[in-house]
């Protein structure tokens, strides 16, 4: 079959950033009604072709062509009048806007300059009834949580002059969605295939990026791999298996998951560390009771929404309980703000780094060293060597790349940056950390490695609390699984061979375990 | 493996995330409206209070509300070309300074040079906006502070009204006195042209605010600057308009200024611009951008005047307590907002 001709070509593609080659020679071409996959480690630099291709990063080298034509594209305004729609990897939309505005800022509809609101709101509402959504698009975006966010974010991409949207312009050539699947559920991720796909049969090309290898076996066509910034290849996707990917995407061989399971099942928790007896908070988490032992991996698997990260919350002491106690080795604490906690011994990792953990214009030495300075209180400075030493222990022990403690951490990719967060956290030493969705929107490599760290904290006798979306990830590290179903903790199972995903998913089904 | 695994039914997860809707109370707390209808009704005490001590020495006169408007048409005109660059995230310092401006430039040209009011008035507005355009050029493509940027035009401005004199140069054109004293009626009292035009600038603002892409865009960009230009939004054009309006608005202050006092003086309007921005916060606009109403400016605008005329009405209080009063509504209306903005992220 003779190949058409391809809607974009980038050729030789150059992006240098101080101290990084982000791209060096890399070439990527996409065809109309193809889903392209764009793959590669985190780091990789698949965001960063997405931002040279439309604007953000002015381009170091190569060139790009659009419908045979050569362009120089120097913003994203000019990417999307050129017919490129890009969803970005991390939401980008104004959370002090409306919903509906949020899809249409920038090409409302007007009557003689005058925005037509009501216009506005019912497209927007059309627009995402379309997604399956039942959201209020006339609510501000910041009272919405992270998922429906993204959402937003896709269905304004969709929005930008296509057939699905009363845009203007010449209408999208080419759609890119960067991560879009990181923070959805099951289903959402569905309703975004149905329109993908209803896209490509319009002709539109699509870039994909994600780290679900599942969903890229589900939906694309063609793939592109990078690593290092460097173009290792491109495939159809069904002349290349899962693992073949996989050793592309990473130079070497998987496997080294599948230990991990049985190893975990061999159960060495001792004492009990952490005691909550009807702790509870009207409209975050019905009252539960639970105990956490020294060394033990408390898994906590439910649906988005159905109150994991709620009840890590109340542990924190970031949100205040309105019944119930904790006690901590015995003596009760009174957990009013995430100081007592952190007093105390408790540790928590934000699903959020952006917003909620890191402070990206300050270094990873400094952003390392954060949190043991303020256990310590700001007037006892840490000695300077002492801090050299623990944070050059700390990213050589997380293999934190770059491995320069001067990196601003904003500059590292997200899997680094989680490695940081939690550099932070295990440096002050506490007795029970909790990771709030430590895995999402990393790659499989930081993946496996921040998950081979918990098997070797809970051995070292430290209790975690850990949230994930992925049911395996939760049964493969967890000595016990807390089931949440409706923000209420309906079971507490004990980890072993018979526990299958299967078996929690009935649980979360149904709200009882058998 | 993954999430294939992971959501059973379609309606568990949106009966999760419908719960995520915030609770009635939190929702009001949450209303950007709410700032506007609490110094409304800061202004609405304030008055009646006023009303029932000084009943007696005129106060109950509706003349008295009317002049709120008449002698703070001005600042109502500065303090929305304010809102404008506060709702874009950024700030402007030089209002004072181009008011002050102004009053020199037309009062010099329109009694040393000889040239008509009617020609004099569209230069002075050219010379703010450009001045305002220029301001926004160098804040956007050298990425520059906007608080140095003002600043540098506060002094720029304000030396260039000692190039035009020292002096204070008083107008006895008899257009400008002519202009200064139309009166339009209202049949409870009257209005100055002022005054009119401030209100007219007050709803241009709130339509080009509300109903306007250049209006939201302003929103947009002081809600999420980085985001604004990845949504493909002219950002930097956005910004640079944002502080020409101001700077057209500083102007037109400027020229409602010269009719109200009738004079160019250098120290004109010293430290107006601080007023302004205090009008604009107390209004209930956020200093870091992307939320408030320019209605709210107007209330800001009419409390920061009533507190003037109640100090006058009662008498024996120095000027000076104007200030202090200011100072401690300012202080509340940002304790406010914190509280509510913190509310809001919970
Ligand atoms: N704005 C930036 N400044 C400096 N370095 C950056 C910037 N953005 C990305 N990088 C670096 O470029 C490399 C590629 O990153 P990125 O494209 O985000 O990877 P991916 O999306 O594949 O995970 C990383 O080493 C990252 O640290
Ligand atoms: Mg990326």
């Amino acid at each position: 079959m003779a190949e058409p001709r391809p809607v974009l070509e980038m050729a030789g593609i150059v992006k240098e950033f101080p101290g990084v080659r982000a791209l060096s020679d890399v070439d990527f071409r996409l065809f109309p009604g193809e889903i392209h996959a764009l793959m590669g480690e985190n780091g990789a630099g698949k965001s960063t072709l997405i931002k040279v291709l439309t604007g953000v990063h002015p381009l170091d080298g190569g060139t790009i062509t659009l419908d045979g034509r050569s362009v120089r594209i120097t913003s994203p305004l000019q990417a999307q009048q050129a017919g490129i729609s890009t969803v970005y990897q991390e939401v980008n939309l104004c959370p002090n806007l409306s919903v509906a505005e949020n899809i249409f800022i920038g090409r409302e509809p007007t009557r003689m300059g005058r925005i037509q609101w009501k216009q506005l709101r019912r497209q927007a509402a059309e627009l995402v009834e379309r997604l399956g959504l039942d959201i209020d698009v006339g609510a501000p975006l910041s009272s919405y949580p992270l998922a429906v966010q993204q959402l937003v974010a896709i269905v304004r991409s969709l929005g930008t002059g296509t057939s699905t949207g009363g845009g203007e312009g010449p209408g999208t050539k080419v759609l890119i969605l960067d991560e879009p699947t990181s923070s959805l559920d099951r289903d959402e991720v569905l309703q975004l295939f149905a329109l993908m796909r209803r896209l490509k049969d319009e002709g539109v090309a699509i870039l994909f990026v994600s780290h679900f290898l599942d969903q890229i076996y589900e939906v694309c066509d063609r793939m592109t791999v990078l690593r290092n910034g460097t173009l290792v290849g491109e495939h159809m996707v069904r002349d290349l298996d899962q693992v073949g990917l996989v050793q592309l995407m990473l130079g070497k061989a998987m496997g080294q998951l599948d230990e991990l399971h049985d190893q975990q099942l061999h159960s060495h928790a001792g004492e009990t560390l952490v005691r909550a007896e009807g702790l509870g908070r009207t409209g975050g988490i019905a009252p539960f009771d639970l105990e956490i032992r020294k060394g033990e991996v408390i898994g906590l698997a439910g649906l988005l929404g159905s109150g994991r990260t709620e009840l890590a919350r109340l542990l924190f002491g970031a949100d205040q309980p309105d019944s119930g106690k904790v006690s901590i080795e015995g003596r009760q604490v009174s957990m009013s703000a995430p100081n007592d906690a952190i007093g105390a011994g408790v540790a928590f990792c934000s699903e959020n780094r952006k917003s909620e953990g890191l402070v990206p214009d300050l270094t990873v030495r400094e952003n390392i060293i954060l949190a043991l300075q303020a256990s310590r209180g700001w007037t006892r400075p840490i000695p300077v060597a002492q801090r050299d030493e623990l944070v050059a222990k700390y990213i050589k022990a997380l293999d934190i790349r770059p491995a320069n403690p001067e990196a601003r951490v904003g500059q590292l990719s997200g899997g680094n940056q989680q490695k940081v967060l939690l550099a932070r956290w295990l440096i002050t030493q506490p007795k029970l950390l909790i990771l709030d969705e430590p895995t999402r929107g990393i790659d499989i490599g930081a993946k496996a490695e921040i998950q081979k760290l918990v098997v070797s904290l809970s051995e070292d006798g430290m209790s975690v609390l850990y949230i994930a979306a992925e049911l395996e990830e939760v049964l493969r590290l967890s000595h016990t699984i807390g089931v949440l179903r409706d923000r209420r903790l309906v079971a507490q199972i004990p980890n072993g061979p018979e526990i299958t995903t299967t078996r929690i998913l009935e649980t979360i089904a149904s709200g009882e375990h058998q | 493996m993954s999430a294939t695994t992971k959501s059973p039914t379609a309606s568990d997860s949106r009966t999760a995330s419908g719960s995520r809707t915030p609770s009635k109370a939190a929702r009001l707390l949450g209303d950007r409206r709410l700032p506007v209808a609490v110094t409304a009704l800061l202004f609405l005490l304030m008055y009646l209070g006023g009303l029932t001590r000084y009943q007696n020495f005129g106060f109950t006169e509706p003349q008295v509300f009317l002049n709120l408007f008449i002698d703070n048409g001005y600042l109502l005109v500065a303090a929305v070309g304010v809102t404008f660059v506060i709702l874009s995230g950024g700030i402007d310092l030089s209002v004072g300074s181009v008011i002050g401006f102004t009053t020199m430039f037309t009062a010099w040209l329109v009694e040393r040079q000889g040239l008509p009011l009617l020609v004099v008035i569209p230069m002075a507005l050219a010379v703010g906006a450009f001045g305002g355009f220029l301001m926004g050029y160098v804040i956007h493509n050298f990425e520059i502070q906007p608080f140095i940027v003002t600043l540098a035009g506060l002094f720029l401005f304000r030396g260039l009204c000692l190039v035009i004199s020292k002096e204070s140069i008083s107008i006895s054109d008899s257009s400008v006195s002519s202009m200064a004293e139309r009166q339009v009626s209202l049949g409870i009292g009257f209005l100055s042209l002022g005054a009119i035009i401030s209100l007219v600038v007050l709803a241009v603002a709130f339509y080009v605010l509300h109903y306007t892409r250049f209006g939201r865009r302003v929103y947009a960009v002081g809600g999420n600057e980085q985001s604004a230009l990845l949504m493909g939004l002219p950002q930097g054009g956005t910004k640079i308009a944002v502080y020409t309006v101001s700077g057209f608005c500083s102007a037109l202050a400027g020229l409602l200024f010269t009719l109200y006092i009738q004079s160019g003086d250098p120290l004109h309007a010293t430290g107006m611009e601080l007023d302004a921005i205090a009008a604009v916060v107390i209004g209930g606009t956020l200093l870091t951008g992307g939320s408030g109403y320019v209605l709210g400016t107007l209330f800001g605008v009419l409390v920061l005047g009533l507190i003037k005329s109640l100090i006058q009405f009662e008498g024996t209080l120095s000027s000076w307590w104007t200030k202090i009063a200011t100072g401690v509504l300012l202080c509340a209306f940002i304790l406010i907002q914190r509280f509510m903005t913190t509310r809001r992220k919970t």
